[in-house]
């Protein structure tokens, strides 16, 4: 039960306040500016986007800075934020094909046709903390390398390297009626498609989807992954514009894009072939393209006749609660005020204990008079 | 595309939509500098005000499938009038107004079959050079980071 209780205004307008000066700290030091965090917070701007779901690196970072670095909150504000502008509609289908990549590996294939690209990655450093980093330094100007770098946009897939022999499953075909979900437009329902999945796993919380993924790795629901592509670069976005009739660039986007290559010993109506589970999120964000992937694959056991009774297949369980600012939401409303709910409980406790007593007042009578 | 469609008229529009991508892809402050820089602008006006709202980025299922909604991104449109009548479109990534407003007065004055050439030579040209340049550095820096794979001789005699 919700009251509406009164008082407190001044102690709130004095909590923010003191909210307000914490969130500037010491004055002696330089405000950030939001091109600081862009350009030296990438990967926190790139999860407010990508869990945010909206694709707006400035706005990213005022959210970041405003929430004082909790990436929730700044994903809280980016969300109540998308809710006040129009919708011009919808984009064409990235071609993430046609990748400018600035990064590239496979874990399946060591030499393959456009080979090994590490780009920018935090892989194969040693996580010692580098107290004699200088944060104004300018850093050495990155090495360039001519040759190869003419291909940069047309790196073939590889999946599609082993797809030819037909060892690979394909990639699913659109619906014939052209329908495509959108669990901005319409509450999720169950049974989900695997393209309102994708996009529920695609805005979901990283900490919630990498646990999952790693419960499959574990062996609940496991799904012996590879990683065959990890992709990360920019891809043109497309828009129909109707008074023009016809198609414009609107600019890029960054993207990380993970196939996750998988074992599947057939079924009777499929021969045994490598099956996948795909992640697709905004910005460089492998860690949660990869986990995205696994869960993708592990709630595909119904499509793909295989046993369920993991967390991470419950299509339900993993759609319901991977949303971050709706979780938060549910979980911290228990901050407010439930005064009179508690006092029910506490005078429904009173009464069983005044129950109780009696009753043991009773049986004592009762002993003492025998 | 309307088959029925003359052959030149589809070629005027693939132009169009090649000018309106440099355009797009530009640097604010590139169209900033580009639009004060330009000698002898007509009078203009807003058809439709600078707006910003959001496009649904598709992606495809599996990479090559069936499209699925991936997130929104912030995109900007504008339509100007020139007083000489041309309507120019933008649409481009952002909440940036101005940047939309330039780019629909840029594709306004291409319209213009006198100007066309000047927009081309002054305008277009030098920022799809800028991007171009800009790719190139992007592409080669990730190819500096390209595996070369050996194998090292075993001791095995």
């Amino acid at each position: 039960m919700y009251v509406a209780v009164k008082g407190g205004e001044k102690a709130i307008a004095n909590a923010h306040r003191l909210f307000a000066a914490k969130r500037r700290g010491d004055a002696g030091l330089p405000g950030l500016s939001v091109e600081q965090i862009v350009n030296q917070l990438s990967f926190a701007v790139d999860r407010v986007m990508g869990e945010g779901s909206l694709y707006d690196r400035e706005l990213a970072a005022i959210a970041i800075r405003q929430a004082q670095g909790d990436l929730i909150e700044a994903i809280f504000l980016v969300r109540a934020y998308r809710t006040t502008l129009p919708r011009f509609g919808y984009s064409v289908a990235l071609e993430t094909a046609e990748m400018r990549i600035a990064r590239r590996i496979s874990a399946t294939f060591k030499d393959l046709p456009g080979g090994q690209m590490l780009g920018p990655t935090f892989d194969y450093s040693h996580r010692l903390i580098d107290f004699a980093l200088d944060a104004d330094a300018p850093a050495e100007e990155p090495a360039r390398s001519a040759s190869g770098a003419e291909e940069m946009a047309n790196i073939p897939r590889v999946i599609d390297l082993i797809g030819a022999d037909g060892m690979m499953e394909e990639d699913p075909a659109p619906r014939e009626d052209g329908s495509v979900g959108d669990l901005t437009r319409e509450p999720l329902d169950f049974p989900a498609d695997r393209d309102l999945r994708l996009q529920n796993l695609a805005r979901g919380d990283e900490g919630f989807l990498l646990a999952l993924g790693y419960s499959t790795q574990r062996g609940y629901a496991r799904t012996h992954p590879f990683v065959g592509e990890i992709r990360m670069g920019e891809v043109e976005v497309g828009f129909f514009a109707e008074e023009l009739g016809f198609e414009v660039t609107v600019g890029r986007v960054t993207v990380t894009e993970c196939q996750m290559i998988n074992q599947f010993t057939g079924s009777a109506r499929m021969k045994p072939k490598f099956t996948r589970g795909y992640g697709l999120v905004f910005g460089h964000a492998e860690r949660k393209a990869m986990s995205m992937s696994l869960v993708d694959r592990a709630l595909r056991w119904k499509e793909l006749g295989e046993e369920a009774g993991a967390a991470a297949q419950d299509e339900e369980f993993v759609l319901s609660h991977s949303d971050n600012i709706q979780a938060s939401g549910f979980v911290e409303h228990l901050k407010l005020p439930h005064y009179v709910d508690f006092q029910a409980e506490l005078d429904l406790i009173r009464t069983l204990h005044r129950d109780a007593e009696t009753r043991a007042e009773g049986a004592t009578n009762r002993e003492a008079a025998e | 595309m309307p088959e029925n469609m003359p052959l030149t008229e589809t070629s005027e529009i693939d132009a169009r939509r090649r000018a309106m991508r440099t355009l797009a892809l530009a640097a604010p402050e590139a169209l900033e500098a580009a639009y004060a820089g330009f000698a002898g602008l007509p009078d203009w006006h807003f058809a439709r005000r600078p707006e910003t709202g959001l496009v649904m980025v598709r992606g495809r299922i599996g990479g090559g499938g069936g499209p699925f909604n991936l997130g929104e991104m912030s995109v900007t449109r504008a339509a100007v009038t020139l007083a000489t009548g041309e309507t120019g479109h933008a649409y481009v990534a952002g909440r940036n107004q101005r940047k939309a407003a330039i780019a629909a007065v840029f594709d306004a004055l291409w319209q213009n079959a006198g100007l066309r050439p000047r927009i081309e030579d002054e305008i277009i040209a030098p920022l799809g050079a800028a991007r171009d340049d800009a790719d190139r550095r992007g592409a080669e820096q990730a190819a500096a980071t390209r595996v070369d794979f050996f194998t090292l001789v075993r001791g095995d005699d």
